[in-house]
């Protein structure tokens, strides 16, 4: 009964969505606002990458949103897991010593990899979500590798408090300098640098930092017990 | 073939929507719903990204001085698909850890058993 | 190119019908992350750098990461 209903939904909604999408046409311009955020883009926020200025700077807002969003996953996750007290970490083995060598010659390059990505977010592909997540990578391979290593909880609280203080920070001085929440106030420079672009560097190193430390604090959580 | 070239990114964004919408109904192991949840979160952001497609347009990035801005793809749909991917990452966070304290209180992870089940 | 598209998109579907008939859950969370990594390269070809590299570190290496983890703290086998 519960599958006959379950199938009947399904033809609905597959003739529901594949009526609609015979009328969309692949590949023709639909938007206008996209059109005006590529030709005025290098020269209202002076970051080459059209993306980044989306994000940042013309729907910074959206951005502060989804941060938050983020930030309160992780929290949920740390307080649903932990109700109970923490229990004490078994005993594991400890690695091999090629893979405790070969870990701990892979993680700071993983670390520099991932500055790189989210310190040069204006100039190429990339930004603070990328970074932020490849160096959750790295200590993902820490975590796997060398088996007995923890990050230091003082740390990861420091670095994921201080990346989202300095987003609202830089937003609220944008108010007190421009007009507007989240405003450009620092000077723009010449496009293809890496000193441009105003506040759109900082922003998102400030964002990298957050997103590491947290995706890393959610994979400590997770893995607590085993 | 015409058919095909025109409409195949379309085909693939609404597979994925249909499978991830048949796991999340029919299937009965709580992690096997988490995973329709996250092939159908891929799903639409698949779809999202091929609207914005503009037929032999190019990446919004202006990466040396000098290049044509004429044929250059969509960048909102980009960005926003962005945000979608990070929050999309949260959810199944969350609703992993929650799976995690039902295994501890029920002991099963099997809906039917635990919708039966009293206090 | 239409053919190398269509052949992503084709094995696409496949990993996700596997994904939803697989037992063992390990097998369907690694055949959840084959779906997401040709996504990523779908998001390439159109056009689309930024969300590709967010879709292949994120959907493909931590997704699948946390599930694993979590998987081991609760059953393995789907009942």
């Amino acid at each position: 009964m519960r599958r006959i209903v379950s199938i009947l939904l399904l033809i609905i909604v597959a003739v529901g969505i594949s009526l609609s999408l015979a009328k969309i046409p692949f590949g023709t311009p639909k938007t206008k606002v996209g059109r005006h955020y590529i030709d005025e883009g290098v020269k209202e926020t002076g970051s080459a990458n059209i993306v980044t200025s989306v994000v940042v700077s013309y729907r910074g807002f959206d951005t502060l949103g989804e941060v938050t969003v983020l930030f309160i996953a992780a929290i949920g996750l740390g307080a649903v897991l932990t109700a109970n007290g923490r229990e004490k970490m078994r005993k594991t083995e400890p690695a091999s010593l090629v893979l405790y060598t070969g870990c701990r010659l892979l993680f700071p390059l993983i670390l520099i990899f991932g500055t790189y990505i989210f310190i040069h977010g204006h100039l190429t592909p990339g930004g603070g979500f990328q970074g932020g997540a490849i160096i959750a990578s790295g200590f993902l391979l820490i975590y796997l590798g060398c088996r007995e290593r923890r990050i230091s909880r003082i740390a990861s609280n420091l670095a994921e408090s201080l990346g989202g203080l300095l987003f609202v920070v830089i937003g609220l001085l944008g108010l007190a300098f421009g007009s507007y929440f989240l405003s450009n106030f620092l000077p723009k420079g010449t496009a293809n640098t890496l000193f441009s672009a105003g506040i759109i560097p900082i922003i998102y190193i400030a964002i990298g930092f957050k997103v590491g430390s947290e995706l890393a604090g959610i994979i400590d959580n997770l893995i607590e017990e085993s | 073939m015409g058919f095909l070239n025109s409409y195949i990114y379309y085909i693939g964004a609404f597979g994925l929507i249909l499978i991830g919408l048949y796991i999340i109904l029919v299937k009965r192991n709580l992690i096997k719903v988490i995973v329709g949840l996250g092939i159908l979160d891929t799903g639409v952001n698949l779809f999202l990204i091929s609207v914005g497609y503009i037929t032999k347009g190019t990446a919004p990035i202006f990466s040396r001085t000098g290049i044509d801005s004429e044929d250059m793809v969509d960048p909102v749909p980009q960005a926003l698909v962005l945000t979608a991917i990070v929050i999309g990452v949260a959810v199944l966070a969350l609703a992993l850890s929650l799976a995690i304290r039902l295994y501890q209180h029920y002991g099963t992870l099997n809906l039917r058993k635990i919708r039966e089940q009293k206090w | 190119m239409i053919l190398v598209v269509s052949f992503l998109v084709f094995l696409m579907l496949v990993g996700a019908v596997a994904a939803s008939i697989f037992r063992d859950l390990i097998s369907a969370v690694i055949a959840a992350a084959l779906v997401s990594l040709i996504a990523s390269i779908l998001f390439y070809f159109l056009q689309a750098p930024d969300v590709a590299m967010a879709e292949a570190s994120i959907g493909a290496a931590l997704t699948a990461a946390i599930f694993i983890i979590a998987i081991r703290r609760t059953k393995r086998y789907e009942e």
